[in-house]
């Protein structure tokens, strides 16, 4: 058997699953294990014990109240892939989730494992950093709910300390009709991106940007937000030398270097990937203006 | 050595009652406790596809499931495909007919996995198709025969290989 021996337990409430992670030695939470398993596999990880939350009432389901959106950490990114709160609210998230493994893997992995796994060039944790995303987590002491530029820490590392749990995500909602885009270059459908980028944007009558989000994954060690690109988008009509001007910005970023790809070739995707982003996330806010204004 | 759980698994309607260890992936579960060799182990961590089996209707990596987790749950593998009299599904035949396989490993990944797109979406465009494809590898036969074989199953019959 590939992976090590562990103890199995299925907790029935929260409440249990945090009373066993608080009494229980070197334990982990079991999700939809696309990335966990794999890693016990390779014995990377080796816990002994596993809590498997998959039975825990109430962490999964998508809400949407008072412009705000709410994902119980155990939704299965496939129940974001065809929810239609998601494509209607936050369709970043939609175009993100299906670059996201494959229909399989899908299927069993979660949102919140997504987040708490914290891969770089994961394109969840993307969506989250563009969205400025709140990450509820509960502990012995209550819950308690961490911004996403506080949350991921650094490479593979969150806020969730070892006696704690994810439970959900919430998102404010940008206005109905802004523009967004996702864009990633990746080696085979599927992978994790390269680099992936994340646009969002907001733009009045007369087209002018009013509003900007531009997260990049596989850059950093974790997302990384450009706020000064953001700063350069407002006020500004997207045309195409605008667009390659800021483009340009995102392209001098100081990026992470690996058996993946150098610094050039990411600093390269980033330039390119940040250009089809906000070209599409602007045509796609300009149309939505003149269909409301029509 | 870690104490042996009792588990009730239903596969392909028949329900099998083991004690496995916990760390006992579904697939091994598969192979080793009730014989069901059809299901394939390749990489054994989540890449190729060929150990897809539906977990509850869905297409899982049984690799990396454990069977624990399948308490309860039902499995279908390749081996509950055919009817009971042999007679294979219209996929299956689809898939001779086309010759979308060589060595025949990736096999029952891929006719898990297309049994579940067809069932939900019965008539995929190319891309769709496709699309969902990409968690399965093939290192034999460049996946056009087995594109052509969905194409044929999907409604309609969009003609065959080569086309």
């Amino acid at each position: 058997m590939k992976p090590a021996p562990f103890a199995y337990h299925v907790p029935r409430s929260l409440d249990d699953a945090l009373r066993q992670l608080a009494s229980l030695d070197n334990a982990k939470i079991l999700a939809g294990g696309q990335s966990l398993v794999a890693m016990m596999n390779f014995r990377v990880v080796t816990p002994d014990h596993l809590i498997d939350i998959n039975s825990v009432e109430g962490l999964s389901g998508i809400t949407v109240e008072d412009g705000r959106l709410r994902i119980g950490a155990a939704t299965r990114q496939r129940d974001l892939e065809f929810s239609t709160e998601i494509a209607w609210h936050c369709p970043l998230m939609r175009a993100a989730v299906l670059l996201v493994g494959h229909r399989q893997t899908r299927n069993r992995g979660t949102i919140g494992g997504s987040l708490a796994h914290a891969d770089p060039s994961a394109e969840l944790p993307n969506v989250c950093a563009a969205h400025d995303a709140r990450i509820e987590i509960h502990g012995p002491d209550g819950v308690r709910t961490v911004p996403f530029a506080a949350f991921n820490r650094t490479f593979m590392t969150t806020a969730v300390e070892a006696d704690e749990i994810l439970t959900a995500v919430e998102i404010d909602l940008w206005a109905p009709g802004h523009g967004y885009s996702f864009h990633e270059f990746a080696r085979r459908h599927g992978d994790f991106a390269i680099v992936g980028v994340a646009a969002l944007l907001d733009v009045d009558d007369g087209h002018r940007v009013t509003r900007a989000s531009l997260s990049l994954c596989g850059v950093d060690a974790m997302p990384r937000r450009l706020p000064a690109v953001e700063s350069a988008l407002i006020g500004r009509v997207l045309d195409d030398g605008t667009i390659d001007d800021v483009a340009d910005m995102a392209g001098d970023l100081e990026t992470i270097e690996d058996h993946h790809a150098s610094k050039s070739y990411r600093q390269h995707l980033a330039r390119i990937l940040s250009g089809r982003a906000l070209r599409e996330a602007n045509a796609r806010a300009c149309l939505q203006k003149a269909r409301a204004a029509s | 050595m870690t104490v042996k759980q009792a588990i009730a698994v239903t596969v392909n309607g028949k329900q099998y009652q083991r004690e496995v260890e916990p760390r006992l992936t579904l697939a091994d579960f598969l192979r080793h406790e009730i014989n069901l060799t059809g299901t394939h182990l390749g990489c054994e961590h989540g890449v190729c596809g060929a150990c897809t089996i539906l977990l509850n209707g869905l297409s899982t990596r049984s690799c990396l499931t454990f069977a624990v987790q399948a308490h309860g749950q039902e499995v279908t593998t390749i081996e509950g495909l055919a009817e009971p009299d042999g007679t294979l599904s219209p996929l299956q035949q689809a898939m001779a007919e086309n010759h979308a396989l060589q060595c025949g490993f990736c096999t029952p990944g891929m006719l898990i996995t297309l049994t579940e797109l067809l069932r939900d979406d019965p008539n995929p465009d190319d891309a769709k198709i496709r699309e969902t494809l990409t968690g399965n590898l093939c290192r034999c036969t460049g996946y056009s025969g087995i594109v052509a074989a969905a194409r044929q199953v999907a409604k309609g019959g969009r003609g065959i290989a080569g086309d």
